[in-house]
């Protein structure tokens, strides 16, 4: 009795380190590539003078009640992302605050709003496919038709993008769709995003992941004092150009490599994690999450051959009279 | 004959009049979360979109939860007959806490009226974790209740219905086993694409489902021994001690694997200098794997592991071990970046602390009306 249950207890054991060390040799599938005709933006935080006509726009486009801060009677005073604001101005200060896009004593402008990541966290992790990626555009869209709202997407997202209504008894989750959702489809009409539009300077500049990933390592690449002609608009047919002298970008452009990447882009003279961007690597979590989800459910193979073991096992003990030993 | 018996007596008592107060009042802000928003009643937001109702009522609540999982491995698996009085009461409290669980499930869902979408085949992303979880927690409600249904059927006395469900049992106790490995793996697993949220401390990666699957079997024991004690406390009946004394010795072995394992794993991670940092997070680290090592320490010594004050002591411990591991990993280290915090309302822990009441209430009635306690003959 007692051999046969130290044999037993040690093929649990064995069963167990083995799933173990199948699981931590894993091999997470590659990150995701980007969609064939993958359209983005560019944001140039040097260009930005926070005037805030994006989230004007994108309060229009969405048909969203401005959101007021301390009484201010300004006309939106978001300070960030929430079901009512999709796209937000925030800013970066130090010391004095004098010297625009400085580290020291300087400010600069950041961007918030959907990322478009290529390999994104909120679509893997939502049960019911409520987010997904289109084919085409890589564009991440949301279906409330579908959504349960457990907000996983929201844990799941590193920017903290998708926003729950928490104010309405019968609340969605909101995020930017690119201004290519149901009734507005401005990308498959041609246009370009509200934002991108209406910006005066081309801080936010629309066009294919690929043309803006090009000119975004071009900007990085120039030299400080130089001129540079700046379009504005959408990049494959810019309405229109302003010169301006180069200024010192971080040799970085955030979402070229972030997680995967995103068809979102961000270029700065501030580094990054003081504009607020989270600590990433280049492996996208949703890679390793799938990883390990696969291994394990795969065909449901696992879970089949261990509910046989298991029935085999159990039949065997309860038929030994109600359960051997006493 | 069956040695399970209703314990009868008053349902009424003072305990359970205190208990229905305290869901009395959570059902109003229930009824408020449902018709102003989840924001009326929840201080979560868009940095912590999961609170307590999410983190205690599922994920730790479900853990503690996996009594009838721990003990239907202990009886069927290795074959230990003398723990079948302890498998009713703890099918019982599985069940109460698994259907609560899927209660708290339903009311911190933001769009609950489309529940049912996470049933529907075409809907299903095989990607996402929170969809095994999502399935493998409703059917095993469903097997829980199959799993417990003979002491209802003895109750109204279905004999040919016992003796058709007696040859398929078999499958379901097996079901019973699979199911909680796997979404209590899972829930774990759920850490992984949380990525830098997640404390280096417990962000272990591919190790979350091995980690999580121990707590769940820790917390399956402890809550074993917590309840069986807790019930010759308040109803009497025959002392159970010497057994759950053993139970506790399997506990010890589970929580030695636990520790061992994850001091490895943060090793070769080379994490283990955060565990001196001396922040928050090193501190709650340290404070968990006490509560880890201290049943351990009492369980192992001969004049501590047959007193039941002392057993109970440690399986009080061992609970919150489990307990705290799952809370510190989904909330209290959690840290989606700058500009967030999260702490629950009033109102908020008002509900989680009505959906505790209720489920022992629910525990109390069908223990007196159902053969669910084992009695030896004086009762």
């Amino acid at each position: 009795m007692k051999r046969r249950d130290f044999l037993k207890s040690g093929l649990g054991a064995a069963a167990l380190c083995g799933t173990a060390g199948v699981v931590s040799e894993a091999e997470a599938r590659p990150n995701l590539e980007p969609a064939e005709e993958a359209v983005g933006m560019l944001y140039d935080s040097t260009l930005c003078v926070g005037c805030k006509a994006c989230v004007y726009k994108c309060k229009e486009v969405n048909g969203m009640e401005p959101t007021y801060r301390d009484g201010a009677d300004y006309y939106d005073s978001a300070s960030d992302l929430s079901g009512d604001t999709l796209n937000v101005i925030k800013i970066y200060k130090d010391g004095n605050g004098k010297y625009k896009d400085a580290e020291k004593n300087g400010f600069a402008f950041e961007k918030r709003s959907c990322m478009h990541c290529v390999d994104p966290g909120c679509v893997s992790a939502c049960p019911v496919t409520a987010l997904e990626r289109q084919n085409r555009t890589g564009i991440v869209t949301y279906n409330p038709d579908a959504c349960i709202g457990c907000r996983t997407c929201m844990t799941a997202c590193p920017y903290n993008v998708p926003q729950f209504e928490y104010d309405e008894t019968f609340g969605q989750i909101n995020k930017c769709q690119m201004c290519n959702q149901k009734g507005v489809e401005r990308i498959d009409n041609g246009q370009m995003t509200g934002c991108a539009e209406v910006c005066p300077t081309g801080a936010t500049l629309f066009g294919t992941r690929d043309a803006l990933l090009a000119e975004a390592k071009k900007r990085t690449a120039l030299k400080p004092g130089e001129t540079y002609n700046y379009p504005m608009g959408d990049l494959s047919k810019p309405d229109s150009y302003h010169e301006k002298a180069v200024p010192d970008y971080k040799d970085h452009v955030w979402g070229e490599k972030e997680a995967g990447g995103t068809n979102v882009m961000h270029i700065s003279a501030v580094s990054f994690d003081k504009l607020g961007m989270p600590p990433l690597e280049e492996r996208s979590y949703a890679s390793v999450s799938e990883g390990v989800q696969h291994t394990l459910y795969s065909y449901l193979a696992l879970p089949a051959v261990a509910l046989a073991g298991l029935s085999f096992v159990v039949k065997r003990n309860a038929d030994s009279d109600e359960g051997g030993e006493q | 004959m069956s040695a399970f018996k209703p314990l009868g007596g008053r349902i009424l008592t003072p305990a359970f009049l205190f208990f229905f107060t305290v869901f009395i009042i959570s059902l109003y802000f229930m009824v408020e979360r449902f018709t102003d928003g989840m924001g009326a009643v929840a201080n979560i937001n868009s940095g912590y979109p999961w609170g307590i109702w999410v983190v205690y009522d599922v994920i730790i609540g479900t853990g503690l939860a996996c009594g009838g999982y721990a003990l239907a491995f202990t009886v069927y698996v290795f074959n230990k007959g003398k723990y079948h009085p302890l498998v009713r009461p703890a099918l019982l409290a599985s069940l109460a806490g698994y259907a609560l669980g899927g209660f708290g499930a339903i009311f911190d869902m933001g769009r609950w009226w489309q529940f049912y979408n996470i049933l529907l085949p075409w809907n299903w992303n095989f990607n996402s974790v929170m969809l095994e979880v999502g399935l493998c927690v409703s059917l095993y409600i469903i097997v829980l209740i199959i799993e417990f249904s003979p002491a209802f059927l003895e109750r109204i006395g279905a004999k040919g219905l016992l003796k058709v469900l007696d040859k398929v049992l078999f499958f379901f106790i097996a079901l019973g086993l699979l199911l909680p490995t796997m979404h209590q793996s899972s829930l774990g697993s759920m850490l992984i694409i949380m990525g830098y949220k997640v404390d280096p401390l417990w962000q272990v990666v591919h190790f979350q489902p091995l980690l999580a699957v121990i707590t769940a079997m820790i917390m399956g024991y402890s809550i074993v021994i917590y309840e069986a004690s807790l019930a010759r406390v308040s109803f009497g009946g025959s002392d159970e001690t010497p057994l759950l004394s053993v139970l506790g010795k399997v506990a010890v072995g589970l929580m030695a694997a636990f520790v061992v394992i994850r001091l490895v794993i943060l090793g070769s991670q080379g994490k283990l200098g955060l565990i001196f940092a001396g922040d928050m997070s090193s501190i709650l680290f340290i404070i968990e794997m006490a509560l880890f090592i201290l049943p351990a320490v009492i369980i192992m010594s001969p004049a501590h592991n047959q007193s039941p004050a002392k057993l109970v002591i440690a399986a009080t411990a061992m609970l919150f071990a489990g307990s705290l591991y799952r809370f510190n990993a989904f909330l209290f280290t959690y840290d989606p970046g700058a500009g967030f915090s999260y702490f629950p309302s009033g109102p908020e822990i008002m509900v989680t602390l009505g959906v505790i009441a209720f489920e022992i209430m629910i525990y109390l009635i069908i223990v007196k009306t159902l053969p669910v306690l084992h009695r030896s003959e004086q009762a």
